[in-house]
């Protein structure tokens, strides 16, 4: 069972070697001239101003929520779409039912206007 | 002891393979790219390096080495260095599931193409496409930009948005396969590509992971000419390369996936077959690129309304009809 993701770890680590050893490499041959201006975040050549870990939109944080919401559900969905031949009827009820209490949520979320950008 | 010397052996020749031929392919697929933009719009494209600039991408992988590796002041210094690191260890990981072709028998042994073939292979595939979100929300808020971080939070949400229609999607593919397994999901198309059964679910999938490959009309969240260049705006020299290859090879695996899901994998008459494999996969990628000559960009409410209003429900329809008729047809 384990030699099973031993090619994984192998994958893993060369995946690293190879994006570490990238970017050293490219810091041991690269230029090195740093200046004040240089360093500052790219805001069009003109003087920063305010800072930029402000606040955003509150929509982005609701989209998150619900996408962990949904994402559950449809994780739920996968062990029965490949055991739904031995659960027969009977799971694809047990699902519907599912489907339809989400579904609900999904109505309601949609009227409250947790779905409208403008 | 033997024996495990063997298998790692094999690991390794196999991945040594894997690595060489997609790396070389990601970096052609640039070059293509470049070719085939230009000639919709009427240029050359690149022509200098080489003959029909076939050597352009060595030349941009030598010019990325050499450049200045810049961190801006104020940025989170260990999440700016680990980001583009992390989005192209993503993308690579993903290969591992891929199966390139039917197992082959070499020196007596049962090798299959594949670097391993989990039966678990569907959720590797998505779970790893969840984490290559983090590689774009850590670089676009680690590097103390304006426009990084806005570009890096509007992609997030876009991502996450798109990836519910897309796990939707397999759904019908995991019960028509009765598997997780890429490996059996292809076995099972062997007369007929799913597209041709299920052609509504091939097309969410397709525009679900035309949005996750973060392209035209969906690259929302580099849009150049509002955001300057979005996520990677601070990122300089090779660390700018690491992203960079990783989308190419997120659009690679994104194309397999798409070949392996619908469009029959391997199989195919008379040429070998890796070679319909790679053949599908190009042709994936040079739809993706099509379009990107084609298509205008989204507007942000148009590219949320689509994905959380239009193409979940039909998703979730799509599951729900497909999924009810193949239980009927087992006779209740």
């Amino acid at each position: 069972m384990l030699d099973n993701y031993l090619p994984i770890l192998v994958l893993v680590a060369i995946a690293f070697a190879f994006a570490a050893g990238s970017v050293v490499f490219s810091r041991l041959v690269g230029q090195k001239k740093p200046s004040v201006v240089k360093l500052a975040p790219y805001e069009c050549g003109m003087p920063l101003f305010g800072t930029a870990r402000d606040r955003f939109s509150i929509k982005f944080y609701i989209i998150a929520m619900l996408f962990i919401v949904f994402d559950i559900e449809v994780v739920f969905l996968y062990p029965w779409s490949v055991m739904f031949k031995r659960l027969g009827m009977f799971g694809f009820a047990e699902m519907g039912v599912f489907i339809v209490i989400l579904f609900v949520g999904y109505v309601y979320v949609w009227k409250k206007g947790a779905l409208e950008w403008e | 002891m033997n024996d495990i010397l063997i298998t790692l052996l094999i690991i390794i020749i196999k991945l040594g393979l894997i690595f060489a031929v997609v790396l070389t392919m990601a970096a052609y697929l640039v070059l293509a790219e470049r070719k085939i933009l230009a000639r919709m719009q009427l240029r050359y494209g690149p022509n200098r390096v080489g003959p029909f600039g076939m050597f352009q991408p060595v030349a941009d992988l030598i010019k990325m080495l050499t450049k200045e590796d810049v961190c801006p002041a104020g940025a989170d210094k260990y999440l700016f260095l680990f980001a583009p690191g992390l989005a192209a260890v993503t993308a690579l990981m993903s290969l591992a599931v891929v199966p390139f072709g039917p197992t082959i028998e070499i020196f007596g042994q049962q090798v299959p193409q594949v670097v391993c073939d989990l039966n678990i292979g569907v959720l590797y595939f998505l779970g790893l496409s969840s984490l290559a979100v983090y590689g774009i929300a850590l670089g676009g808020w680690a590097s103390n930009s304006k426009y990084a971080l806005l570009a890096s939070i509007r992609g997030l949400a876009q991502l996450i948005s798109y990836e519910l229609s897309m796990g939707l999607a397999v759904v019908p593919i995991i019960m028509a396969a009765r598997s997780f397994s890429l490996t059996d999901i292809v076995m099972a198309q062997e007369s007929l590509p799913f597209v041709l059964i299920y052609p509504e679910t091939f097309l969410i999938f397709f525009v679900s992971v035309a949005a996750e490959s973060k392209r035209i009309p969906f690259d929302l969240p580099e849009a150049e000419n509002e955001l300057v260049a979005g996520f990677h705006t601070e990122y300089s020299g090779m660390r700018f390369g690491l992203f960079f290859v990783g989308e190419y090879i997120n659009m690679i695996i994104l194309g397999s996936m798409t070949t392996i899901f619908f469009l029959g994998g391997w199989h195919g008459p008379l040429l070998p077959p890796i070679f319909w494999f790679l053949f599908k996969v190009l042709g994936v990628a040079f739809v993706f690129i099509w379009m990107r000559g084609t298509m205008p960009r989204f507007r942000y409410d148009q590219l949320m309304h689509f994905g959380w209003k239009v193409l979940m429900p039909i998703a979730l329809l799509d599951v729900v009809v497909r999924g009810g008729f193949m239980v009927w047809s087992l006779g209740g």
